[in-house]
């Protein structure tokens, strides 16, 4: 299950909701990603989140599918936000629900670094010297890389 | 919006006919829209270009913004019909071709 929306989101409820009326999960887990400010001369004022709306739902959906391939989930959502956010602003959710936690904590992991160098989504951040758009990282592309070799539940 | 927006129907008897030419659709993200200045295009597919790599390089003989844009083809990304293809993927009638930086979500 997975959103794309310009709303907040709820954490507690949406947490809630994931694991509500079935008795048979032992646990979530939970990633949240928020708009940071580093500081300094570059500080951060505000985000603008773009994506690329059909490929970024293709791109949601495969990449939960491949979660559920690869862990015993019992419930998952990615819940992906766009458009203009500030500093402490919830960008996205990533939630697992397992009857145990190894699935549920190693899910959440794959559905993050997978959704960072997959999901056609692009930032603008702007700062005191104007507007910049984000770079990728090599380290975002060697976290998904990890996941690729390992192809199975063992990652 | 879908990749299949843009396309008409199948006409039954296509076969008999000469083929009615789809436009290609091509889209811009990210810096990419910002530096060649619109976020799409549509325009029948070039006789020349078969593949992606082909697309970029006639997209770079425009010279100007698009030249400038597409400089560097290592930071540029390409998804045909919304999925993320290499240099060689073919480029079809009809197809909807998605030029952009590294993602940066999450």
């Amino acid at each position: 299950m997975f959103r794309v929306q310009r709303e907040d989101f709820n954490i507690g409820h949406e947490l809630d909701r994931l694991a509500t009326g079935d008795h048979s999960i032992g646990g979530v887990a939970s990633f949240v990603g928020l708009v940071r400010d580093m500081g300094g001369p570059d500080r951060v004022s505000a985000l603008t989140l773009e994506h690329y709306p059909g490929m970024t739902e293709k791109k949601l959906a495969e990449i939960e599918a491949e979660a559920n391939r690869r862990w015993p989930l019992s419930a998952s959502l990615i819940i992906h936000r766009y458009g203009r956010l500030e500093p402490g602003d919830r960008i996205v959710l990533v939630a697992t629900a397992s009857p145990h936690r190894e699935a549920a904590l190693a899910a959440c992991h794959f559905l993050i670094d997978w959704l960072k160098t997959d999901a056609p989504f692009w930032k603008s951040e702007e700062t005191a010297r104007g507007e910049r758009w984000v770079e990728a990282r090599a380290q975002d592309d060697e976290a998904a890389r990890r996941w690729r070799e390992t192809g199975n539940s063992s990652g | 919006m879908t990749s299949t927006d843009c396309r008409r129907p199948v006409r039954p008897d296509a076969g008999q006919r000469p083929a009615i030419q789809q436009d290609i659709r091509l889209l811009y993200f990210a810096w990419l829209r910002a530096r060649i200045g619109h976020a799409e295009e549509n325009f029948p597919k070039p006789a020349e270009v078969n593949d992606v790599a082909g697309l970029l390089a006639w997209l770079r003989d425009r010279g100007g913004r698009y030249a400038e844009a597409l400089r560097d083809l290592s930071v540029i990304r390409v998804a045909v019909n919304q999925d993320y293809v290499g240099p060689d993927h073919p480029i079809r009638d009809g197809d909807e071709i998605a030029i952009f930086p590294p993602v940066t979500g999450g």
